[in-house]
């Protein structure tokens, strides 16, 4: 009779992240940064039509890194519990707090109970009625989550591109301007030395906006706020 | 070769992209017509007492009414909730926004009408979210369509809802509206048209002063004069209050979006017809 092999528990997460891992560090990059009037998106996104950034309700959004379709199962995920969640309760109970803590809980599970992780990293932002209120949330593919103050990035070369920023940041919040230069030449710089403008997707969470505060910014008005 | 062998992956499993096929799947209870619980008539076993002339479905109070004018469609609503012989509620928004693009107005229950509008919102911001874009307006009308349809089993206990819906179609570039019954049954209108108590008499004053592309000044002086006489008329149609300040809603939807016609200007058109009438 043959016996089934032993695998350690910690030899099979460590295998489990190793492979989690090796799938996101092929995904491009996409930095949250926050501004004077929210918090500004930016991915590297050659696509013009299939998008990594998205709205989940009134003042959160989200994007993801990594496998297309599993980040995507995520987000609707996430839009169906915020839209159920904003109607049974009203639309300032949604939270991106609970959102985080939802994928973390799904993540968490998938990571430890499948056969095959998600290969997936997520970044949740909500814009607060004051730059204080601001949220950041970075979500890693075996549930652990950790809460980022005025910038985070997720993607194969978040690491780069955060030891760019981390040099590079100003003391006080930028402008949209400086915010959206200093995450282009993160890109330029971090990631591609061949990312040019054209590439990037850009969003915003913009606090000045009534309602629905994302919002999603045309190339053509990207290359106007860098002149 | 046999065709019956090939088979083709469905998308049947994937998230939906409407809200309300997605609570009726996972979350009935937060339907509409979940309050009714097991009590609703079954199909075929509707009692046909039900349909009597005292739960005759017909929408009671309100005055609700849209056309299209040069650049758009208004949309026009006054403001009076009753509940039998009493005021139940003088300052009741009966029409709302629906999108960046479309708005809706309701003539009917008010708890029923108010919780379709908040979920037919709902429905047309979860489409755009999941699916990356709009509705188109065709769709929207359509899909509220599919919930009015939805409502009937409430209609037979007399929660009548029936909507106007306006939408501004960017491919034809025009103002659309459409008109409803009670079975989900979606018309569209090409001029005008007004539901409620009251609309019998504000169609027929919107009969009288209607024209094609009329500028949006006389649009909403229309659309004001319709429903003051509709109030004339109608007991449970709310005239113009200018003691309390409170003036019907009129929206626009045009290219540029949904506005709402400023009370400032509502005031100066409602004085004037108050004034005609008195000089008479």
């Amino acid at each position: 009779m043959a016996l089934p092999y032993y695998v350690s528990p910690e030899q099979m997460m460590q295998d489990r992240a190793e492979y989690a891992k090796k799938g996101i560090a092929k995904g491009r990059s996409i930095i949250a940064m926050e501004y004077s009037d929210g918090v500004l998106f930016v991915a590297d996104n050659p696509s013009a039509s299939l998008f990594k950034i998205s709205e989940i309700y009134d003042s959160i959004a989200f994007s993801g890194a990594g496998r297309y379709s599993e980040f995507e199962n995520l987000r609707k995920a996430g839009i169906q519990h915020a839209d159920v969640k904003g109607m049974m309760y009203s639309r300032e109970d949604v939270t991106a707090r609970s959102l985080a803590n939802g994928y973390s809980q799904i993540l968490g599970t998938l990571f430890s109970q499948e056969m095959k992780p998600y290969e997936v990293e997520l970044l949740l932002a909500q814009v607060g009625e004051t730059p204080e209120r601001n949220e950041l949330y970075r979500i890693s593919f075996d549930g652990s989550i950790v809460d980022e103050r005025k910038f985070t990035a997720i993607g194969g070369r978040s690491e780069s591109i955060l030891t760019l920023l981390r040099k590079e940041i100003p003391q006080t919040c930028p402008s949209l301007k400086e915010a959206l230069t200093l995450c282009q030449h993160a890109f330029e710089h971090g990631a591609d030395p061949r990312s040019n403008l054209e590439g990037l997707e850009v969003a915003l969470l913009d606090r000045t906006r009534i309602g629905r505060r994302f919002r999603r910014v045309p190339i053509l008005e990207a290359t106007q706020i860098l002149s | 070769m046999n065709s019956e062998n090939v088979s083709f992956p469905n998308f049947s499993t994937d998230p939906c992209s409407s809200f309300y096929q997605y609570l009726t799947s996972q979350r009935p209870d937060l339907l509409p017509m979940a309050r009714w619980g097991n009590s609703l008539p079954h199909e075929g076993q509707t009692d046909p007492s039900l349909i009597s002339t005292r739960h005759l479905p017909w929408p009671h109070g309100t005055t609700v009414l849209a056309f299209t004018y040069d650049k758009g469609v208004l949309i026009a609503g006054d403001r009076r909730a009753t509940e039998g012989f009493q005021i139940a509620a003088n300052r009741m928004e009966k029409v709302f926004q629906t999108d960046g693009f479309s708005a809706m107005a309701i003539a009917g229950a008010a708890g029923p009408c108010v919780e379709m509008a908040k979920l037919f919102r709902i429905e047309l911001e979860h489409y755009e979210k999941l699916d990356g874009q709009p509705l188109t307006c065709e769709g929207k009308a359509n899909r509220l369509g599919h919930m009015v349809k939805a409502n009937f089993p409430m209609v037979l206990h007399g929660l009548v809802v029936i909507p106007l819906f306006v939408g501004y179609d960017h491919k034809r570039e025009i103002g659309r509206l459409f008109k409803y019954d009670i079975t989900g049954g979606r018309y569209e209108d090409t001029d005008f048209h007004a539901v409620g108590s009251g609309g019998k008499d504000a169609r027929s004053t919107l009969k009288e002063y209607f024209r094609k592309s009329l500028p949006e000044d006389t649009a909403v002086k229309v659309a004001l004069r319709a429903l003051f006489n509709a109030a004339d008329e109608d007991v449970g149609t709310g005239g113009p209050d200018l003691v309390r300040r409170i003036f019907p809603t009129v929206k626009l939807v045009d290219s540029g979006g949904v506005r709402d016609v400023d009370d400032t200007q509502l005031a100066e058109v409602c004085e004037a017809l108050v004034n005609r009438k008195q000089e008479t």
